[in-house]
């Protein structure tokens, strides 16, 4: 007989691990990831390709030759900040861009903190966000896609972009409105970065995540009510100024910012509460930017300030101690 | 032109007038200390180690100063050179100490105490030691997780991965006894070092019984006497089945390094190897004169 | 709040509860309770059969040891337990099975409950009965409530929520009407207080059997309570909760909210020592394992070695990595194989290297997946890291003294963190220094 191993309480474990978890998130996103080949083509290929191969060499350069530590390419985490990466791209995004934005999503945002774990702000997101402040032109020539496989695909502004542009000219949102029915938004009709478009994918693979209690559905939860409760008074009061609720939640990526990106462990609070309140804070950041705001999306920096102050939240946010209540 | 004229001019009155507000307040909270403490604090090593019992070389200063005599500080990092001038800052009378180092009693290397289980919990010595007694027969041994490489801020201690024990760089060890307070086995010892390092201690705390302890480890102190009784100092006293030298008492002469069966006993740093045959020869020839005499 | 949901892995929950083969020696420890050790009463060479004290109690807080077997006293000597700490062993080498004049081993039911609450907490106390369910925490003691306070409700934790373990089970259907005439002893005991039998809803069979031996034996305000099923709801604070919706405060007792809860192996215990004057010489022990070529429910004698044990199911099989006693959450790895059972020995589990290998640790993602697991709502995460820097005040200002050990922050972390090691550091430096501030306070 070998030796017997003695170690502390407990002596079994969940099965779940880093990887198995972050597997499931690459699983959950692989329907939009699907789908935007389909419907973009080869394009959008080369976008998701550049910015997944390039995310997972860099963390595996960057753990072995600067930080000298154990490669943790294995995780998948490197995996799914470049396929979120390339969902906020559009799939004209030349390669040398979202390799940009990989650096700046890795490099910078992630291991320049210390890794995995230990970065404050989305690395995907700071990198869109980098390469939208950077790359203007690029980033904002988004395509309508139609049909299968993008043969006849007609590039145009995405529906937000077309509101502010129109707001400014002084035309009614009604009007503008009026061009997008609500199937087509939920079908991919309409103009977007390649995760934009698909919110049925999308939701099914969030509905995934919580099925596989990968995820606490709070967050999302959370921003969705938000973002209906804000848009609808100023929708009431005047239509023609302000789009409506349900046309907010299913453009400018709100749903793959609020199942994906604002759901993210590293940068969501613990709690369910803190959780909450971070979710409020998006849904409203956002609205107040589409509204208020110079750019036509404020998923994304919303996303972005909030993440700035989950420590707070997790400090304010302390479930009940048992028996000090 | 006038706009940056303007600029410059709202700067400059600017930053005149946020430097009065922060003289007034430092004026305002300036605290009165014993300039005594600033000068005996940059005479410190500055490693703030707590080696000396305070929380650092701040802490000792203030305490230092207020103290009637030296006799309860002793900064064991900077030695008697460095007591020296803060006795001469403070204008007190030092009291020298001979220099200490850490000693690891525990010779217990991988070949000679088989590992009888496998331990996979945190690699720390405490967490190891709540648990059980170790993954050897040894229960007085070392851990070999290397809580006392993590408490040393000096980089004197490190585990040596052939014998899985910790081994002590006599040049960076500065005695600040943070090792000492790490190891939950108590297995290491501040020991004076001894003229030009020489020293001689048993490197054991086992206390069981010679058989037991000896199979559980074959560099085991057995605690068979033979020290303490060839030792013709009166240096060495076995307590609970385990020898221990007495380092003032100790005359380095290294019988009982020769006789130890299990060579459970060191003698480090001397410049000639051991000869254990001469020291043994000579043994005999006392212990001979010596009958002679009786009879 | 908080638990996890391990799977219940109850796979000797089928086997009957038979009797282990007495060994030829065993080994009395004196320190098999929480408390004071015990003091031998017997010299070496002396003759004792089953049922005689062999050791005193060692204080207030102690225990009768009595000889779980009939034979000579061989030697009283140091020996090592399981995690290889040497305490005192009374070493009894055995001669046939004679037991002590005055226990009633027959199998007849005794169910008149004495009048005298006093009377019966000393014939547990003469019976030598600790709690079985992990503590052992002298069950007379227990059953002394300090002056002022007052005992509402008596608990019997029937729930074994940790997995593998059936030997409670076991109990609990074999011999429903011997713990109901414990639990009801137990009551009279505390005046006569309601008592609730909490049992998880994953033993339907035992419920049923339970309910069964209630309503027959008809003791007034017994009731049988059906448990979540959730790791841990045995554990006292969280029954407490479960059963009378009260939470028991940072290092109060039970009693202060008015509770008192005793294992349904020590229900059993009661019911033995104060009707059938046994004192407390085996307990069940359920030996499992995939790898073992049977599983079993044993009736072991106190002081049996574990490797006897082992002897008996065929040995240790091949592809054994750890040998645990008690459940996988909460019991101890096995160093030493010639270690005894003690009074509170209540498994033997073998795990697989597979089963029971931790993996690797990785940076924590803050997932918060441990903070959801702790059932006192702590958060293992912070503690981990506090404990790690040695910043005891800051542990103690996040409750890590109340950790209860459960080990669900280690079992769910996904980064595979030793959160429970270094949290179990940090709570005794804690509670040290707790104790430290009560003493210069007196």
């Amino acid at each position: 007989m070998s030796k017997l191993i003695v170690s502390p309480s407990p002596h079994i474990h969940s099965k779940d691990s880093t990887r198995s978890l972050m597997r499931d998130v690459v699983i959950a996103l692989s329907p939009a990831v699907l789908c935007s080949v389909l419907f973009y083509g080869l394009g959008a290929l080369v976008v998701m390709g550049v910015s997944v191969a390039s995310c997972v060499l860099l963390e595996w350069a960057i753990t072995k030759y600067l930080l000298k530590k154990p490669s943790t390419v294995g995780d998948f985490s490197a995996v799914i900040t470049g396929i979120l990466l390339a969902l906020n791209l559009p799939y004209t995004t030349p390669w040398w861009v979202v390799f940009i934005g990989a650096v700046v999503a890795i490099g910078v945002a992630k291991m320049s903190f210390g890794g995995l774990g230990q970065n404050i702000w989305n690395p995907a997101l700071v990198g869109r966000v980098f390469l939208l402040v950077s790359f203007p032109t690029y980033m904002t020539n988004w395509t309508i896609p139609h049909g299968w496989f993008g043969a006849d695909a007609v590039s145009g502004p995405t529906p937000l972009g077309i509101i502010q542009e129109g707001i400014m000219q002084g035309v009614s949102i009604k009007e503008l409105t009026a061009a997008y029915d609500y199937k087509s938004l939920l079908l991919a009709n309409i103009g977007g970065s390649s995760g934009e478009a698909f919110v049925l994918a999308l939701l099914a693979g969030f509905v995934y995540l919580c099925i596989r209690k990968v995820v606490k559905p709070w967050i999302t939860l959370s921003i969705f009510a938000t973002v209906a409760l804000t848009a609808l008074p100023f929708w009431l009061i005047n239509p023609d100024v302000y789009t409506g609720p349900i046309f907010n939640l299913l453009t400018g990526g709100l749903v793959l910012g609020a199942c994906f990106m604002a759901t993210d462990y590293v940068t969501s609070p613990m709690s369910v509460k803190g959780g909450i309140v971070f979710g409020v804070g998006i849904g409203f950041l956002t609205m107040m930017i589409r509204y208020f705001g110079s750019y036509p999306e404020g998923v994304s920096f919303a996303i972005l300030i909030m993440n700035s102050v989950v420590p707070l939240l997790n400090r304010w946010f302390k479930q009940p101690k048992f028996g000090r209540r | 032109m006038s706009v940056l004229l303007g600029t410059v001019v709202v700067v400059t009155v600017l930053g005149l007038v946020l430097a009065l507000v922060l003289y007034l307040v430092a004026q305002r909270f300036k605290v009165e200390e014993d300039p005594r403490i600033d000068e005996v604090e940059k005479a410190m090593p500055g490693a703030n180690c707590g080696g000396c019992g305070f929380a650092g070389c701040r802490a000792f200063a203030e305490s230092a100063v207020k103290a009637p005599n030296l006799d309860s500080h002793f900064c064991p990092v900077g030695g008697n050179e460095t007591m020296g001038k803060v006795a001469a800052i403070l204008g007190y009378q030092l009291k020298e100490k001979a220099p200490m180092v850490a000693v690891v009693r525990c010779n217990g290397s991988c070949e000679a105490r088989p590992r009888v289980n496998e331990y996979d919990g945190y690699a720390s010595c405490y967490v190891k030691s709540l648990l059980y007694t170790g993954d050897t027969a040894c229960s007085y041994g070392c851990l070999g997780c290397g809580d006392c490489v993590e408490a040393c801020q000096f980089g004197a201690l490190s585990m040596d991965p052939a014998t899985g024990l910790p081994v002590v760089d006599e040049a960076k060890c500065t005695a600040c006894g943070a090792c000492v307070k790490a190891c939950p086995k108590h297995v290491i010892e501040l020991r004076p070092k001894g003229p030009r390092g020489m020293r001689v201690f048993v490197s054991c705390l086992n206390k069981d019984k010679g058989p037991v302890a000896r199979k559980a480890c074959a560099n085991a102190c057995i605690g068979c006497g033979i020290c303490e009784r060839t030792c013709t100092h009166a240096a060495i006293k076995v307590d609970s089945n385990v020898a221990y030298i007495d380092p003032a008492l100790c005359k380095l002469c290294r019988e009982c390094e020769a006789l130890c069966p299990t060579g459970a006993i060191h003698g480090v740093n001397f410049p000639k190897p051991l000869d254990k045959e001469g020291v043994k020869e000579r043994i005999k020839a006392r212990t001979a004169k010596k009958e002679v005499k009786d009879e | 709040m908080g638990g996890v949901h391990p799977h219940d892995m109850k796979i000797s929950r089928d086997c009957a509860l038979e009797q282990l083969p007495v060994s030829p020696t065993v080994y009395l420890g004196v320190a098999q309770h929480i408390g004071a050790p015990s003091v031998p009463c017997v010299a070496v060479g002396d003759k004792v059969k089953v049922g005689q004290v062999i050791a005193q109690p060692g204080g207030a807080v102690g225990a009768f040891i009595h000889s779980s077997v009939s034979g000579t006293v061989k030697s009283i000597a140091s020996r090592p337990d399981l995690a290889g700490r040497c305490t005192t062993h009374i070493e009894i080498a055995v001669e046939g099975d004679e037991w002590l004049e005055g226990i009633d081993t027959s199998d007849t039911l005794l169910t008149t409950i004495p009048e005298d609450p006093k009377a019966i907490v000393e014939k547990i106390r003469l019976g030598g009965v600790v709690g079985l369910g992990g503590a052992t925490f002298p069950t007379h003691v227990k059953l002394s409530p300090p002056p002022g306070s007052k005992c509402e409700r008596i608990i019997i934790n029937g729930c074994e929520c940790e997995p593998y373990l059936t030997s409670d089970f076991r109990v609990l259907l074999e011999k429903s009407e011997q713990v109901v005439v414990g639990a009801a002893l137990l009551q009279k005991a505390m005046g006569g207080v309601p008592c609730t039998i909490a049992i998880e809803e994953n033993k339907p069979e035992a419920i049923d059997s339970i309910r069964e031996a209630v309503s027959k034996l008809g003791y007034a305000q017994i009731e049988v309570m059906e448990m979540k099923m959730m790791y841990p709801q045995g554990g006292e604070k969280q029954l407490i909760d479960a059963v009378m919706h009260r939470q028991v405060g940072s290092g109060a007792l039970p009693i202060s909210v008015g509770a008192v809860v005793q294992n349904v192996g020590t229900a059993l215990a009661v019911y033995e020592a104060v009707q059938k004057n046994k004192p407390l010489i085996d307990n069940s022990v359920t030996v499992t394992g995939a790898g073992l070529p049977r599983q079993a429910n044993l009736l072991v004698r106190v002081g049996t070695p574990l490797q006897d044990i082992l002897d008996y199911m065929g040995g240790i099989p091949e592809g054994t990595a750890k040998i645990i006693s008690g459940g996988p959450m909460m019991g101890r790895a096995v160093a030493n194989l010639q270690a005894a059972t003690v009074k509170g020995t209540g498994a033997l589990l073998l795990l697989s290297e597979e089963q029971t290998r931790r993996a690797p640790e990785t940076s924590c993602i803050r997932c918060g997946k441990c903070a959801d697991a702790c059932p006192m709502g702590l958060e293992p995460f912070l503690l981990n890291k506090l404990s790690k820097t040695k910043d005891w005040e800051a542990c103690e200002a996040n409750a890590a003294q109340d950790c209860i050990e459960c080990g669900c922050c280690l079992y769910s972390c996904p980064a595979h963190i030793p959160l429970l090691d270094n949290i179990r550091v940090g709570k005794g430096f804690v509670l040290s220094a707790i104790r430290a501030r009560a003493a210069t306070k007196k």
